[in-house]
């Protein structure tokens, strides 16, 4: 199965007088249960990439098919249910909701979608925060964690609604070198875990090592 | 919805500049409307008092009271109306009233009346009076003697009405040969004649516009016949200071929606970047929108609570001299116009959350 198809996909963004294109002729293939990293300098076209593969942004041209669902054409409400149900995300900056716990900043995945019954959410956060290793921190806000916890409670919220594939923009750029190892571990082992596809957007080639396969990307061009 | 709650449990500060400024509109919004229904109230009683469907002036009176007249010839013209069933005459003297143990003048309306009206019984003998109990704050007590006018016409309270006033006087209603006495002995350029009335107040059969053109039609033009809405609106002043209370009102609530709007845009712009996060995990503009909404409701609400606890805590301690009403439907007017100010001030919000955008939350697009 595919977690990702991406075909000949084209983004061009109107700036001034002149087309900027941002995205040319990509594509790419995940597998279920891989990890691919997308390695690339600032301004190659790697976050939108990202974007138009989670549904956030649309391309201008090509085919786009995650977890069997063809987002290519898909209007706002579509692509705002697809991410709902369907992908994962976690952001660079983590971007947690400060005023809630951890617990609460996964349950929300469930209360924007009204996917699960309150009680099934709280036991599904629990879970998935044990299994990251913040079972004693479920209750504690954003700004009581270090950095390396809260990159783990915004993994968990990215696996909250159990996604085909989640999405990581420069998931260790806010961490310490041996700290981004250990998240890239931990992405890596909950990824496998679950049989879930990754796209790891990342300009550190260290990080690399923990994934099943590399492309680099260059002026919008996406090569091997 | 939970969301939007949840931040405003845990980060009340946030909302507490809107919310502060909301809770003295309130009070503001409390105190006019009591200040406008104080007004209202106190002024047109007599009018409203009346089980009438038609008052009937004299033509050149203009619709006022003190200077109508309605002799006893018009009278029976106006009896013989068609549609007319019932006749009372009314009159009303403005004077001072000297009450036992006080050093100054209460003022009254001394009111002389024919018919029983709303909460006042049939007229009690010469000499006695129903007192409004608006002159219990001048020292009036039951079974106390008042001297009315400069000549002291005495005349004994016998029991209490209420809401019976006309021009914020406190009403004496007595017979009206007390009145006429009353009228001549403080004014005795004015004095009336036996049978000669101020208005008379008409009930008959059909609409109360009709009959009323029917009595001035059968009366020739000499009188001036109104109903009972457009009686209490001839009353000097009325119109125009209910027109000015509720220019007043509506602009304060004009100043709510202002506030509202003005706060959350700028909520809304400090929160781009969380809401951008939000829309990119599955959030709707439309579940985003609406807490801005509640937030903005629920601001509102805590404002009118603590507003109006404010507000009828310092009413408490003005003195009684002071117009001021406070009434459960005033005061649920002004809940419900808070509540609807504030919904319709979030709503200068919904521009902006529709236009963030959720690939902001990855980065600006590279």
């Amino acid at each position: 199965m595919t977690a990702l198809d991406l075909r000949d996909v084209r983004k061009v963004y109107r700036s001034g007088d002149a087309d900027v294109v941002a995205l040319d002729h990509a594509s790419l293939s995940v597998a279920d249960d891989e990890i691919v990293a997308l390695l690339g300098p600032s301004g190659s076209g790697k976050t939108t990439l990202l974007s138009i593969a989670g549904g956030l942004l649309s391309s201008t041209s090509g085919s786009v098919v995650v977890a069997g669902h063809d987002i290519t054409d898909a209007g706002s409400k579509e692509l705002t249910e697809f991410r709902r149900r369907e992908v994962g995300f976690v952001f660079q900056s983590v971007n947690l909701v400060p005023f809630l716990t951890a617990k609460e900043n996964l349950m929300v995945v469930d209360e924007l979608g009204r996917t699960r019954s309150r009680s099934a959410s709280r036991r599904r956060a629990e879970q998935l925060l044990g299994e990251l290793g913040l079972g004693e921190r479920t209750d504690n806000v954003p700004g009581q964690l270090s950095g390396g916890e809260r990159q783990r409670v915004a993994i968990g919220r990215a696996l909250m609604n159990e996604p085909r594939i989640v999405f990581f923009d420069e998931p260790t750029s806010a961490l310490d070198t041996h700290l981004g190892e250990q998240v890239m571990e931990l992405i890596r082992t909950e990824v496998k875990g679950r049989g879930t596809a990754a796209v790891v957007v990342t300009h550190d080639l260290r990080m690399t090592a923990h994934v099943d396969r590399t492309l680099h990307i260059t002026d919008g061009v996406l090569g091997a | 919805m939970r969301l939007a709650l949840r931040e405003m449990r845990r980060r009340p500060n946030r909302f507490a500049v809107a919310t502060i400024v909301l809770t003295l509109l309130t009070v503001l919004l409390v105190f006019l409307g009591g200040l406008l229904d104080g007004l209202y109230l106190g002024s047109t009683g007599l009018i409203r008092a009346q089980r009438a469907d038609v008052f009937v002036f004299s033509a050149a009176s203009r619709q006022s009271f003190l200077r109508s007249r309605i002799d006893p010839p018009l009278r029976a013209q106006v009896e013989q109306a068609p549609g007319v069933q019932v006749v009372g005459g009314l009159g009303v003297a403005l004077v001072g009233g000297k009450v036992q143990g006080r050093s100054g003048l209460a003022d009254t309306a001394v009111v002389g009346y024919e018919l029983p009206a709303n909460g006042v019984p049939g007229p009690p003998p010469p000499g006695e009076a129903y007192a409004d109990r608006r002159l219990e704050a001048d020292g009036v007590k039951v079974g106390q003697t008042i001297e009315l006018g400069p000549a002291l016409v005495p005349v004994k309270v016998v029991g209490w009405v209420r809401d019976t006033n006309y021009l914020l006087q406190g009403a004496l209603w007595v017979a009206p040969v007390t009145w006429r006495d009353v009228q001549a002995r403080s004014r005795p350029d004015e004095t009336l004649s036996a049978g000669v009335f101020q208005v008379l107040v008409v009930r008959g059969a059909g609409s109360a516009s009709q009959l009323a053109r029917q009595v001035d039609a059968a009366t020739g033009g000499a009188t001036k016949s109104l109903t009972r809405d457009a009686a209490i609106l001839s009353l000097p002043g009325t119109k125009e200071q209910k027109n000015t209370f509720n220019q007043i009102i509506f602009t304060t609530f004009a100043v709510a929606v202002l506030v509202v709007g003005l706060f959350f845009a700028l909520l809304t712009i400090e929160r781009t970047a969380l809401y951008g996060v939000l829309k990119a995990i599955g959030a709707s503009t439309g579940q985003l929108f609406v807490g801005v909404v509640v937030q903005a409701v629920v601001c509102a609400f805590v404002a009118f609570v603590v507003g109006a606890a404010i507000a009828f805590g310092v009413a408490a301690l003005v003195p009684a001299s002071l117009p001021l009403l406070l009434q459960s439907s005033r005061v649920a007017t002004t809940l419900a116009g808070i509540v609807v100010a504030a919904a319709v001030g979030a709503v200068f919000s919904l521009r902006r959350v529709v236009h963030i955008d959720p690939a902001s939350a990855i980065g600006s697009a590279s």
